[in-house]
């Protein structure tokens, strides 16, 4: 009987600078599902003074070729004027923010809050039964975060997904 | 001078100044204002379909046959989504379309209103770009860059979807172009290293090839000239895909013909066992290819595109050179200079021997016509006359592509990405208003002709001579081949039962019907054809269970090729079968 057969593949966080119009947002993410490639997680917004231009960022895997033809189809699309492979340039920052809720008390309320001052989390908010602490990082981090909470009374986890940016003076 | 105008008449203004002769198109409620413009319009002829494909398909045919872009214009709902097929259609096969959809009124949008359809949201993907115009005011504006994009670079559909209060309200316009800078500026000359690089290859190349394809049509004729000057400077041998066709002339000596899947067996060989292959507008499809990893294994390969997304997408390629294949040509040419090419006699030898396999050789039936032969005499009756060939899809496509012969670019239009069966009427009847004065038929299966019979009716009402002639063979012929080289002859649902009696079909539509049911008829009834000054049907009744080949099977490589007379095993293994 025929199996299917999986491909080895690789991280890469793409930044992609789009016009910021009705759509752009569904003909991107609607392009890798069309193409069966991977989002990872994607996180859009608008940079510009005018409101005209959107970056969105883009984590995916895929085996290398994959990863080329995503660049290359991003960049087949009108509405964008320019895609960044940041793991293929070197070199740059990968940043996220979760806000993640934990509940308890006594011992396991005490050691949450002494891992999140070692994390460098803030707590935004509190109860006496529960605190919601605010993290950024690389996504390594924010995952080992909440592997610890996840012991000590874990409730609720939201994320932003990956932004980056290259490192060094220029714009890339 | 500005003034105030409806979206509508914006519109039609705005496809007047792109020089748009004909709209192919259907009415309905969320266009009546854009029809109201057109009513009486001298600069604009519309072309009254009788299904909204046929409208996309003539679009294409009028586009593919004419170099200038096809220009749709369909109602919300039913009529978007029944074009769709055609969009998706120019989008596989790169394609210049404009396709206007009405709309419900803006604020209707997202209500599930009659006649709503999502259409920005299902053309997404099966176009260039796609427009929703929420503002009369940027009208102009759009149209202008639609058709920018739907000609320059590669080109393809682009669909605007206008909500029809938009149509109704009004905007100021001066007439003039748009000042707008353009966002979409693709790159269509080669980098001078990478042209050095090209020309060192071709001339130390001692087995090369040529592979062209559709981008070479796209380019315009002169990207034809251009390829014969190259060929003759470097003396390679030229293949082509389905798409490619009449770009190289089919009567030079260096000609193969069609490569891949129905290709020659001397095109595909030399694909294997080439040192060096230039591809040129074409894009390694699965149907050239064949089994990807035993691919001319032994060539350092070329690839001129002008879409870089095109580039190692299924084959890795050691020299990519984005540009426009007319333009790379002729940097090229330029940068060949008075070199002289490597001694290829020992190439051509082989190819030689190669061809004498006589791979489109077919044994001749003597209780029926073989449907090869019926497009050899088609070739042969109408070649003095430059015809315009378009074809529906399936085993006629393949023995038209194989056995009817081109000279020049733009005379061969046929459905190659999408495989659209009912593509070649409607296209015939797009490229007959685009060229008044050919002879133009659509070779056609008995399936597929069904598929849009009803644009008979459209070629009636314009008096288009088109030409349909049918290789009737009962069947849908390559699904039923299938059955019988993998499925071991379990024909589920392949025969074509209930088909109507062409000839009187075709009277009933106010054409001429010809039935051909002997070969001693064969000449004498496409001569009639010929001689006919309307439309015609040629019904011309065919050998039923003949096969196309060569064929190399899917899952199977370039040297694999079944030719007439190999013995073919009735089933295949499920990596082979689950290959499209």
């Amino acid at each position: 009987m025929m199996k299917i057969k999986q491909e080895q593949s690789e991280r890469h966080v793409l930044t992609i600078t789009v016009d910021n119009e009705a759509g752009i947002l569904a003909k991107i993410a609607g392009l890798f599902t069309a193409r069966g490639y991977n989002i990872d997680s994607l996180t859009v917004a608008d940079i510009s003074e005018n409101h005209s231009i959107s970056r969105i960022t883009i984590v995916t895997h895929g085996p290398p070729a994959v990863i080329d033809q995503i660049h290359a189809q991003l960049d087949r699309l009108v509405p964008v004027h320019k895609v960044v492979d940041l793991t293929e340039m070197g070199a740059h920052v990968e940043r996220e923010m979760a806000l993640v809720k934990v509940a308890g008390t006594g011992d396991a309320r005490v050691e949450a809050l002494r891992l999140a001052d070692v994390f460098r989390a803030k707590v935004v908010d509190t109860t006496t039964s529960s605190f919601v602490f605010e993290l950024t990082g690389t996504p390594d981090k924010i995952d080992r975060f909440v592997s610890l909470m996840r012991e000590l009374g874990l409730v609720e986890v939201g994320r932003t997904g990956v932004v980056g940016m290259m490192r060094g003076a220029e714009a890339a | 001078m500005s003034e105030e105008r409806s979206g509508a008449v914006i519109l039609v203004e705005s496809l007047a100044r792109q020089g748009v002769e004909f709209v192919f198109g259907y009415p309905g409620g969320a266009v009546l204002p854009i029809y109201d413009a057109l009513f009486n319009d001298a600069r604009i002829r519309h072309i009254l379909v009788r299904h909204e494909a046929g409208a996309a398909h003539a679009a294409e045919g009028y586009a593919r046959s004419t170099g200038k872009p096809g220009v749709v214009l369909v109602t919300s709902g039913p009529g978007a989504t029944n074009a769709v097929t055609g969009i998706a259609d120019a989008f596989m096969d790169s394609i210049p379309l404009v396709v206007i959809t009405g709309q419900v009124p803006t604020g209707l949008i997202g209500s599930d209103a009659f006649q709503e359809a999502d259409t920005i949201g299902i053309t997404r993907h099966c176009t260039k770009h796609n427009y929703l115009v929420k503002d009369p005011a940027e009208l102009a504006g759009i149209i202008d860059e639609a058709f920018r994009i739907a000609t320059t670079g590669r080109p393809g559909p682009v669909v605007i979807d206008i909500p029809k209060d938009v149509q109704i309200a009004s905007a100021q316009w001066n007439g003039a172009p748009p000042q707008k800078e353009s966002r979409y500026n693709p790159q269509t000359r080669g980098s001078d290293k990478d042209i050095a690089r090209a020309i060192e290859l071709l001339a130390n190349a001692r087995a090369p090839i040529f592979y062209t394809g559709g981008g070479v049509i796209n380019s315009g004729p002169h990207a034809a000239d251009l390829l014969r000057q190259l060929q003759e400077l470097t003396g390679a041998p030229v293949t082509s895909t389905l798409m490619g066709l009449g770009a190289f002339p089919a009567d030079h000596a260096d000609w193969l013909g069609m490569l891949g899947m129905h290709g020659t067996y001397e095109s595909n060989m030399a694909m294997n066992q080439a040192d060096l292959v230039v591809c040129i507008g074409a894009r390694f499809d699965d149907r050239v290819t064949g089994r990807l990893d035993a691919f001319s294994p032994h060539s350092t390969k070329i690839h001129i595109d002008i879409d870089r997304s095109s580039i190692n997408k299924t084959v890795t390629v050691d020299l990519p050179i984005i540009g426009d294949c007319g333009e790379v040509l002729e940097q090229l040419i330029a940068a060949w200079g008075n070199r002289k090419p490597q001694n290829l006699s020992d190439w051509k030898a082989r190819i030689d021997g190669w061809r004498t396999r006589k791979s489109l050789a077919y044994p001749r039936d003597p209780q029926a016509i073989m449907p090869q032969l019926a497009i050899e005499r088609l070739f042969e009756l109408t070649k003095h006359l430059d015809p315009v060939i378009s074809t529906e899809v399936g085993q006629h496509q393949m023995w038209a592509a194989q056995h009817f012969h081109f000279f020049g670019p733009n005379k061969w239009l046929t459905s190659g990405g999408l495989g659209t069966m009912g593509y070649g009427l409607p296209a015939a009847i797009g490229a007959q208003l685009g060229n008044p004065d050919s002879l133009v038929i659509d070779i056609a299966g008995d399936a597929s002709i069904q598929m849009n019979i009803q644009e008979l009716g459209t070629a009636t009402q314009y008096r288009l001579p088109v030409k349909v002639f049918i290789l009737n063979n009962e069947w849908m012929g390559m699904v039923r081949q299938w059955q019988e080289l993998t499925y071991e002859s379990r024909y589920s649902e392949s025969y074509s039962d209930s088909l109507p009696d062409f000839v009187r079909l075709a009277e009933a539509y106010g054409w001429k019907g010809i039935r051909i049911e002997d070969e001693s008829q064969l000449d004498a009834g496409i001569q009639a054809m010929i001689d006919h000054p309307g439309p015609v049907i040629v019904d011309c009744l065919v050998a039923k269970e003949a096969n196309c080949f060569p064929m190399i099977p899917s899952g199977a490589a370039h040297t694999d090729m079944i030719l007439y007379g190999d013995s073919v095993a009735g089933t295949m293994d499920d990596e082979a079968k689950a290959l499209v």
